[in-house]
This record gives structure tokens, C-alpha cells and sequence, in this order.
């Protein structure tokens, strides 16, 4: 609701006078930004510090998939586009990824490169088709690619179909830091993770981000105003792609294996769960949706079949009571964006 | 939270008798990780630990100082959730082997990392060939079958039975094609011909149009080259089409007791398989059997439950002979021991990691055969434990020299 009311209140002023627009828009900003700030300090503590209460290889996995939300989010809650097809970039990147470092021999960097590379011309290619929809149409066009890259996972010799691609080697990272340590690949990790949110921070406060929420919240008008939606939307998809894929090339490197449960549709499911248990549109909802999905999925294991009940009862919880999401309801009361 | 446990041995027996047992305890701990809640639930999931605590139970692992805990936990049959588990279980909880995952593409996972902490890995659930083959670790024991074995069993058997021409149902991804090409092969060897082929798509609901072309093609076997739920639909939707009454024979490449008794012997008659274990075989087999099935709510045991028991039972006599559970004496002890057990009877386990024990060629009963729930099967040829499994010298596992 407050978001609604904020965008609206910046719709009208961007109408009138836009230059007072951006003074007041630049002096919320400042506002926000310094909690903003505070935020990111406290997550950089505890990014440091967590290794030492908590299994690092846990972590590990936990950032891949809350860099992987947070991409997702930026697509979704901030360009206002339901991509159903996630799981294609992420899975689609860990499967190259896994390749490169195992078959080619490349360092881990170079590897997550080509895995990123590939999900932004997978982005590019299946953006480009899919925005020319809307709403639904655009959620299934986009799901209808993700199968396509399924089936080619599936069939593909390199993919090692049902087995996936295993025992990838972690390597060194630029031929010198040996990441078969667990505390030094968390710490690495931990860095990229940090620098992909604060890259996702970025560009939702930019000018571009800022013509993207006004796309997001009334496309004819941001277009009567001059903006090409178009273009502005087929960025974000590349981005939000590029973002996923590198989240997926991580993974298949922390894991060690890339297989089908990452190009799965349940997999582009579990991203959109994530983000709105989290709160959609938030720039830190996303990881606390993660943070929950996988912890539970980690460590319910052993109750077998009840941990996708305890998964849908959390999120018929999340939904009647907390529509915003964990973090937009927390946003909601402290009456400030998150 | 942690991981449900089950304190197997109770350490106030040995207290009692304390004085006249000096030597130390040696405390083991199992972990049995399967699919508690998908398409394995059935035939690994709960029966496997139940499996695992009467190997513990039967060996008298306390009275011998050996205190035994087991864990166990849901892979969901995803390779990260289950590679996630077990270096959590080997990192933090102090796991020292671990038993079952069915479900390859975990079942590899798991191997490496095993090897990378070097434990011990005893799988009986999963079927990859390449668990002891290009993927072979000396850290790992494939107990049970493999597809290997079953495309060998159910390929020489058939044809020696009479079965000559085939023709292949296959799933169309990786796990489908290798499953038809080992079978084509053994058929061939054996002087059958394989008259044709056909690919359904993975996962398939309507297998009329290649069930069809299966039944003019004349071919005496067809052979269903997929696994599951693919299986189990083309068995009925054949059933229907009344391919089994026609003449011809079905041959299941991957189908588990478990998968029959769900069809219903109405449907699932006439189905040839292999499979290394069943109830009814003899006093030793049905002897655990019934003891499994009281406290398994009646179901009897499948070959992956059987094998989990006599993995556990090997690795304990294993540990109690080197007086540690130090995991390269343990797996080199294995290995040395020949295995004789009462459900697997005597056979051993090979350099590359693989369990040889004869398997079996069994026959779905009519209905009218059948005197109970769980009767099922009839035997129809016995293939002996030479000659079940792969050369050693045709994986390509690195530890044969």
C-alpha cells in the first residue's frame, strides 16, 4: 500500500514539475540511504562473522540463492515483470559453469564468466521474444522457454542428463587462492555476494531504475513521457539473466555439481516464493526469503514429505498475514523503503 | 534442529557387564540417506533405516562394544540437497558411513565427497554402473544392483528362456539410451536380435502410439527401457492393450517389487525383471522378512532394504575385526572378508567397489498363482554371481590394475 501511495505521489509530481520531483525523490533518497548504509554494515558484520556460528558450506549455498532472489526481485519487483523462467539462467550458467571448470580446465572466475555470459544471451535472446507480452502471457512465454532449456539439459551429451555434471573441481581462484578451504571459498563468496546486492542497490537507484519503477507502476504513461519501455525492460530481463547466471555459475562451483534441479520449472518456483515471502520490491526481502527456504529445506530434510507441507503452510502464513512480504511489513512499520 | 536420531545401542548393557570388558568402545554412527517422500519413498525411505537397526540388532553390535547411532534424512532426490547433507553429516556430525541414496545423480555426488573426506559410502539403492565403473572410489561399496547387472539379467535370461527378438521402449534421455544400448548389447551377445526401437518422451503419460508399433513389430520380449513412473503407466496402458495375453513378453530393465505389488498382479502378470533379492526365496529370507514386515506395517522388504541390512552387517563384522573405524583399514577389511549374510548368501566385494552375489530372474504371477498379498513372483532363472555383474576389467575404474 505505501508503496502504491509513494509511486503515485511521485507519478503526480513528476507531472507537474519534474525537477522538484527529483528534489524530493533525492532528499527521500538521502533519507533512506543512510539506514540503507547501516544495513549494509550490520549485513557485511554478519557475512563475517557467520562462518564462525554456522556451517560454511551451508552459507555458501544459502548467499548462491539469495543472490539469485535478489536478481530475480530486481526483475519482478522492481521492472514489474513475473518471469516464471528463472531456473533457465541459473541452471543454464551452473551447467557451463560446471563444464568449463571440470572439462575446459578454466579457473573458477573464468568459469562463472561463461556461465554468466551464457544467461545474458540466453537473457537477451528470450527477453527480447517475451516483453513484447504482458502479465500472464508474459509469465508463460517465459516458462515455455525455461522448459525448452530443461529439454536441452535433459538431452544434451555434455549436461550427462539424469546425472548432471559432477565433481566439478573448486580450483584456485586466479591461479593463486586455493578454494578447496572452506573458510577462504566462503570469504570469496561472501565478496561476490555483497558486490552482486550492492550492484542490484545501484541500479534500482539510478536514473534507469527510477524510469523503470515508473514503467512498472503506468507504462503508457512513462512511454507518453519519451521513455522506450521496450528498452528499459529488455535491460532489466538481460540484467536481472546476467545477475541469475551468476548466482548459478557460483553454485555449481560451491556444490560442486550442476544437474537438472536447477534448469527444473520447480526451481523458477521456488525463486517467486522466495522473493514474495521475502517482500517483492525490497531490496533486502529477497535474501531473508532465501535465508528461510533454504534453511528450512536444509534442515527439515529429515521430516521427509512434510517439509513441502511446512513450505506451503509458511507461505499461506506469509500470505494472509504478512502480504508485503517479512521485510515489506517490516518496511511498512518503520514507514521507510527497504 | 538437529537430524532425527534413533540411539541405536543403548551403552547400559556393556556398563553392566563393564568389569569383565575392558577394551574401549568404539562409537560408529550410521547415516541412511534415501527419499523419504518422492517415487523411492517406497522401496528405500523408512524401510532402509528399519533395515539398518535390525543389521545392528542381529549382530549384537553392543554385547561386541560397538555402540551404533543412526541418522537419516530426506535427499528429495535433488543431487545439492543430499550433497549438502552428507558433508554436514561428515563435517559436523560426526557421520562415518554412509547408506542407501538411491537416485544416481546423488548417489555420484555423494561418492566424491566421501572419497574427499575419506569415509565410507555402502549404496544399495542407486543404479549407475558408473558408481564402480569411471566413477569409482575406493571409499565406495555398491551393494545391491546396478543397471549393468539388471540389463545383463534380464537380456541373457530372456533369450537363453527362449525371448530372441526385442524390441525397445525407451525413455528419451541419457539414463533411457544407456539402459537400451547395454541390454541391445547382451541380447545380441546371447544371439537375439533386436528388431527395433522406440523413444517416448520423458516423463510420458500416453505410450498407445509406441506400445502399437512395439506389438507389430512381432517381437517376442519388449523391453522397457525406463524407470518409475514411465514404467509403471507403460505396464498398465500394455495391460490394456492386452500385450502380455497376445503373446509376448513384457521385460521390465528397472522395476522393483515394490512397483508390481502397487501395479497389482491383475496388471502387472507375465512381467519379467530382474532383481538380486526377494522375500520368498528361502528360510533365511523369509525369516528377516517376516521380522522387517511386522515393523514395517506389513509390507515386506524390497532388494534396496536388503541390501542396506547386509551392508550394515558387513561393515560392523568389518569394524569389530580391525578394532576401529578407521575408514581405510575398515574398507580394506571389507574387502579382504569374503561377505556371507542370509539374504545375499556368500559373495564378495570387488576391488572396484562392487558387491557380487547371484541375482535373479523372476516372473509376475497370475492371479490365480498368487496365495497371498505379497506372493508375487516366481522364479525363472537364477543368474550366478560370475556372471551377474560387469568384468572388472570392462568399468574403467581406475583402482584395477
Amino acid at each position: 500500500m505505501s508503496d502504491e501511495a509513494e509511486s503515485v505521489g511521485a507519478g503526480a509530481t513528476l507531472d507537474v514539475e519534474p525537477v522538484g520531483a527529483e528534489a524530493i525523490l533525492s532528499d527521500r533518497a538521502a533519507r533512506g540511504k543512510s539506514l540503507h548504509m547501516a544495513i549494509f554494515a550490520g549485513l557485511a558484520v554478519l557475512l563475517l562473522i557467520a562462518p564462525f556460528l554456522m556451517y560454511p558450506f551451508f552459507l555458501m549455498k544459502l548467499l548462491c540463492f539469495a543472490l539469485f532472489a535478489s536478481a530475480f526481485n530486481l526483475l519482478l519487483g522492481y521492472g514489474g515483470l513475473l518471469s516464471f523462467g528463472h531456473a533457465a539462467y541459473f541452471g543454464m550458467a551452473s551447467y557451463v559453469s560446471a563444464h568449463a571448470a571440470k572439462v575446459w580446465g578454466l579457473s573458477p572466475e573464468l568459469a562463472i564468466l561463461a556461465g554468466m555470459v551464457t544467461a545474458a544471451g540466453l537473457g537477451l535472446l528470450f527477453g527480447a521474444l517475451a516483453i513484447r507480452r504482458q502479465g500472464i502471457y508474459f509469465a508463460m512465454v517465459t516458462l515455455a522457454f525455461a522448459q525448452m532449456i530443461y529439454f536441452f539439459a535433459l538431452q544434451a551429451p555434455f549436461t550427462g542428463g539424469e546425472d548432471g555434471i559432477q565433481g566439478v573441481p573448486r580450483g584456485h581462484l586466479f591461479g593463486i587462492i586455493d578454494l578447496s578451504n572452506a573458510m577462504t571459498f566462503y570469504y570469496v563468496v561472501a565478496v561476490v555476494f555483497l558486490l552482486g546486492i550492492l550492484l542490484i542497490y545501484r541500479i534500482i537507484h539510478s536514473p534507469f531504475g527510477q524510469v523503470l519503477k515508473a514503467i512498472r507502476d503506468n507504462e503508457p504513461r512513462a512511454i507518453s513521457l519519451g521513455y522506450r519501455a521496450d528498452h528499459y525492460k529488455l535491460a532489466v530481463f538481460v540484467l536481472s539473466a546476467t545477475l541469475s547466471g551468476l548466482a548459478g555459475g557460483m553454485k555449481a562451483i560451491v556444490v560442486q555439481l550442476a544437474s537438472l534441479t536447477d534448469v527444473y520449472w520447480a526451481m523458477s518456483g521456488e525463486v517467486v516464493l522466495m522473493t514474495l515471502l521475502g517482500g517483492m520490491g525490497t531490496i533486502f526481502g529477497p535474501m531473508v526469503g532465501a535465508a528461510i527456504i533454504i534453511t528450512m529445506q536444509n534442515y527439515l530434510a529429515s521430516l521427509g514429505a512434510w517439509v513441502t507441507v511446512a513450505q506451503g503452510v509458511v507461505f499461506v502464513v506469509a500470505v494472509l498475514m504478512f502480504r508485503e512480504g517479512i521485510v515489506g511489513v517490516v518496511s511498512k512499520w518503520l514507514k521507510k523503503p527497504l | 534442529m538437529k537430524l532425527s536420531k534413533l540411539l541405536m545401542a543403548v551403552s547400559a548393557a556393556a556398563l553392566l557387564s563393564g568389569g569383565a570388558f575392558a577394551q574401549d568402545k568404539i562409537d560408529v554412527k550410521l547415516g541412511v540417506l534415501n527419499d523419504r517422500s518422492g517415487t523411492y519413498a517406497d522401496l528405500s525411505g523408512e524401510g532402509s533405516v528399519i533395515a539398518a537397526q535390525m543389521a545392528v540388532e542381529d549382530f549384537k553390535a553392543a554385547d561386541k562394544g560397538i555402540n551404533v547411532e543412526i541418522v537419516s534424512a530426506d535427499h528429495q532426490n535433488k543431487p545439492d540437497i543430499g550433497s549438502s547433507i552428507a558433508r554436514q553429516w561428515y563435517d559436523q556430525d560426526g557421520v562415518d558411513v554412509i547408506l542407501d541414496v538411491p537416485t544416481s545423480s546423488v548417489a555420484l555426488a555423494v561418492a566424491d565427497i566421501t572419497k574427499e573426506k575419506n569415509k565410507i559410502f555402502m549404496d544399495s539403492g542407486a543404479g549407475s554402473s558408473d558408481l564402480t565403473g569411471k566413477a569409482c572410489s575406493p571409499n565406495t561399496v555398491h551393494w545391491t544392483y546396478d543397471t549393468w547387472a539388471l540389463a545383463n539379467g534380464t537380456g541373457s535370461a530372456m533369450v537363453k528362456a527362449g525371448g530372441d527378438t526385442w524390441f525397445f521402449l525407451t525413455a528419451d534421455y541419457a539414463f533411457g539410451h544407456a539402459l537400451e544400448r547395454d541390454t541391445a548389447a547382451v541380447v545380441e551377445k546371447a544371439g537375439g536380435k533386436v528388431l527395433g526401437s522406440v523413444r517416448h518422451p520423458f516423463p510420458g503419460q500416453d505410450f498407445s502410439s509406441f506400445l502399437l508399433q512395439a506389438q507389430s513389430s512381432g517381437a517376442k520380449v519388449i523391453g522397457l527401457a525406463n524407470a518409475g513412473a514411465d514404467t509403471t503407466n507403460a505396464i498398465k496402458q500394455a495391460s490394456e492393450f492386452g500385450i502380455v495375453q497376445g503373446g509376448q513378453k513384457l521385460a521390465g530393465l528397472l522395476t522393483f517389487v515394490t512397483d508390481v505389488k502397487a501395479l497389482g498382479l491383475q496388471t502387472a502378470q507375465g512381467l519379467v525383471l530382474t532383481e538380486a533379492f526377494y522375500w520368498d526365496q528361502n528360510e533365511g529370507t523369509r525369516e528377516f522378512s517376516k521380522r522387517f514386515a511386522e515393523r514395517h506395517g506389513g509390507a515386506m522388504p524390497t532388494m534396496v532394504h536388503a541390501g542396506v541390512y547386509a551392508s550394515v552387517l558387513h561393515y560392523l563384522k568389518a569394524v569389530e575385526a580391525t578394532k576401529g573405524k578407521d575408514a581405510t583399514a575398515v574398507m580394506a577389511k571389507m574387502k579382504e572378508m569374503p561377505t556371507d549374510d542370509p539374504l545375499f548368501g556368500q559373495g564378495e566385494i570387488r576391488v572396484d567397489g562392487r558387491h557380487v552375489h547371484n541375482m535373479y530372474l523372476f516372473e509376475v504371477k497370475k492371479p490365480e498363482e498368487s496365495t497371498g498379498d505379497w506372493d508375487l513372483y516366481k522364479t525363472v532363472a537364477t543368474i550366478p554371481a560370475a556372471e551377474a555383474f560387469r568384468p572388472l576389467a570392462d568399468g574403467g575404474c581406475n583402482l584395477v590394475k
